[in-house]
């Protein structure tokens, strides 16, 4: 932690004081870990048509957009930063894989189009942000709707369905032996290079010192600009990625595919305990609370509970969860008082 | 070293869970065995799950109305679950749950042809009886298509009725959708076909277009009425525009005059009717095809009929029906609605 000398890295000191189990079961990551284990348990318990594995090849298979998006989102959220436009970038490499398959292409060249796509849409995104230095919540909210009309705009309200189906059946085939799709593969794979990216490099420290502060990560020598840049090529790469998979999925590229998707991927990275306001995350929280967003879901769904209830559960759940972060900052504080060593204060915590 | 404590304890946890997640619906896998279904024995699993486009939409509840009715009758056990916005991809996550719940019969109205076909077919394998209404899949991924009306009856009944309002003579004209819709022009040309074999009198002088938008069609309603001065009669075979013409006709001279008909919803022209600017208007009747729907979803369940072309079953106060071509049945000819019954609806 070279180049953080700043009240979060304080923190994180103060904060290896306590025991380890102390440290685990107090976290906001832990509390998630938690809730879905508890979900899970319950769910399984008293849900019919719950516990059998099935439904984790069906949760996997619907939440898997949601868990790859929330890679490159969780980063781009610890720089203070946002990106809206995933959905829409979703719905546009799927057109845009749909097109190529009807002007004739091979399915690996309209995918590696469709991901070239994202390579450029993010880059944009990427421009604006960086280098124009607008403010990323306006650019994406203007890209969301960008690439939404675009692909609208290709396909219209038609929708492409010949697919080869050796490609349509890998998108849900199951890991032999077990209900856990080949989805998963990718995303595991994604997982590790972004932890690595995150925790082990001095990329990702230069991410938590962008969302601490700006000026202090720019003067203790990180490129802010380039690393944004690099952030928002990812998101967009990435959804391209989630694209290809959602068409393949349902072996059909519409233009409104993945309508609203950025919000539960938003929902499951603030949920998971990456602060809105940047410096502070990890990925393994927000895989649980993808997880916990999912499972919450299908087990409502095999309760017959009607989709709008389900949208005001988790709504209530995130609201909770935010409000939860708030007071828990607020207590830390407090207790911390000024002047106090660290050490005593830790002691005697009750 | 102390971070990478942290990590390595942050990556145990999640593997706890997932550990605890997969062992969870392992163990409980048998518990949840959906043969126990009450309204199962002899008969099959008569658990009947309505899966609209999407609910919320009055079309599709007085469907299910229909459907629940049904379903009463015939002693199973109804439930209607749907997602909220009218998407393909949602209303997968729906069939998966009727798969896993394992109930007897799915009735589904298709956001996409195609890209629910998997899910449906999945459900299939895991003995769900599939069966679509309103709006079809591709044949192969369900075991029968209700249909509400053919193309054939939904041109007779709008000839038939324009014929009746205006005294089978004088000049008609046509207010359709966009140009290049495939089931308004098919109607049309039906319509057409008609008009000259059955009503010589009648003439047809223009096919306007107002593309399903209500302004567009409420202008072109005024042009058609200022160049014709002689039309009697306005044919509208499309809910958009028969309300955007009946608008226009209701607060115009030509009220009463010129007769107007075509395919509406009772809620769109409930006031025209009242009014009217509007005598009697056609579409099918909603309630009947979701209570058709459930008992073909029976006759599915019991063994009754397969699905096959000519299989035959009874829909109880419908009457007995006959599985046609590529795995459809058809609901009957399209309903009519005028002052009389038009209270009877609310969608």
């Amino acid at each position: 932690m070279t180049t953080t000398a700043t009240t979060e890295t304080t923190r994180v000191i103060r904060d290896y004081d306590k025991p380890l189990w102390r440290r685990l079961l107090l976290t906001r990551e832990a509390a998630i870990v938690g809730l879905l284990i508890l979900v899970v348990v319950v769910a399984s318990a008293t849900v019919r048509g719950f516990g059998q594995p099935i439904t984790l090849n069906y949760l996997l298979l619907d939440i898997a957009p949601i868990l790859l998006i929330a890679l490159p989102m969780t980063l781009i959220m610890i720089t203070g930063e946002i990106d809206l436009s995933v959905g829409s970038m979703v719905g546009l490499s799927s057109v845009v894989t749909g097109v190529g398959i009807q002007a004739g292409l091979p399915f690996e060249v309209a995918a590696l189009l469709a991901l070239l796509v994202g390579v450029v849409g993010g880059a944009f995104n990427g421009f604006l942000v960086t280098v124009v230095g607008l403010p990323s919540l306006a650019v994406t909210i203007g890209t969301l709707a960008l690439f939404r009309g675009l692909a609208v705009g290709l396909l219209g309200t038609t929708a492409v369905t010949n697919f080869p189906e050796t490609w349509t059946a890998l998108a849900k085939a199951k890991i032999a032996g077990t209900t856990i799709p080949y989805i998963m593969v990718p995303f595991l794979i994604l997982l590790a290079i972004f932890v690595i990216m995150l925790h082990f490099t001095p990329f990702g420290r230069g991410i938590y010192a962008i969302g601490l502060s700006k000026d202090a990560a720019r003067f203790s020598g990180v490129d802010v600009e380039r690393t944004k840049m690099v952030l928002f090529v990812l998101a967009g790469v990435v959804s391209a990625f989630a694209g290809i998979y959602y068409t393949l999925r349902f072996g059909s590229a519409r233009g409104d595919n993945a309508t609203g998707l950025e919000l539960q991927v938003i929902a499951a990275v603030v949920l998971g305990g990456v602060s809105v306001f940047g410096g502070r995350g990890q990925l393994y929280g927000v895989v649980a609370a993808a997880l916990l967003i999912g499972v919450l879901a299908s087990a409502l769904r095999l309760a017959n509970v009607t989709s709008d209830v389900i949208n005001i559960i988790t709504g209530v759940l995130l609201v909770l969860s935010v409000v939860a972060a708030s007071v828990l900052t607020w207590l830390q504080k407090a207790r911390r008082r000024p002047g106090r060593p660290p050490r005593v204060a830790t002691s005697t915590a009750p | 070293m102390t971070f990478a404590r942290k990590r390595v304890a942050g990556v145990a946890a999640v593997a706890v869970a997932a550990a605890l997640a997969l062992s969870g619906c392992a163990d409980t896998g048998t518990s949840g065995s959906p043969s126990e279904e009450p309204g199962s024995g002899d008969t099959g699993n008569l658990a009947v799950t309505f899966l609209p486009k999407n609910l919320g939409n009055p079309y599709f509840d007085t469907s299910s109305k229909g459907g629940k009715a049904a379903v009463e009758e015939f002693g199973g056990t109804f439930a209607e679950v749907g997602p909220a916005e009218a998407t393909p991809d949602a209303q997968v996550s729906y069939i998966n749950t009727a798969t896993q719940q394992g109930v007897g019969a799915l009735v589904v109205s298709a956001n996409d042809p195609q890209a629910i076909c998997d899910a449906l077919n999945e459900a299939r394998d895991a003995d769900v009886k599939v069966v679509t209404f309103d709006s079809d899949t591709n044949p192969d991924c369900r075991d029968l298509f209700i249909n509400q009306a053919t193309a054939d009856g939904i041109a007779k009944i709008q000839v038939d009725l324009i014929a009746e309002q205006i005294g089978d003579e004088g000049e008609i004209a046509i207010l359709s959708a966009s140009a290049n819709a495939t089931n308004q022009n098919a109607w049309i040309e039906t319509m057409t076909e008609i008009l000259a074999a059955d009503h010589p009198n009648i003439t047809l002088v223009e096919t306007v277009y107002g593309d399903d938008d209500d302004q567009t069609s409420f202008d072109k309603t005024a042009a058609l009425l200022q160049s014709h001065p002689n039309l009697k009669g306005i044919i509208s075979p499309t809910t958009v525009g028969i309300s955007a013409a009946a608008r226009y006709l209701s607060t115009s001279d030509y009220k009463g005059k010129v007769a107007l008909t075509g395919l509406g919803t009772p809620n769109q022209m409930r006031e025209f009717v009242e009014d009217g600017t509007v005598t009697a208007f056609a579409l099918w009747n909603p309630e009947d095809l979701g209570y058709l729907a459930a008992w073909a979803a029976q006759a599915l369940i019991t063994g009754e009929i397969t699905g096959a072309e000519g299989d035959s079953f009874s829909a109880g106060k419908l009457g007995d029906y006959e599985v046609g071509a590529d795995g459809t049945v058809l609901l009957g000819d399209p309903y009519v609605f005028d002052a009389d019954n038009i209270g009877d609806f609310d969608f």
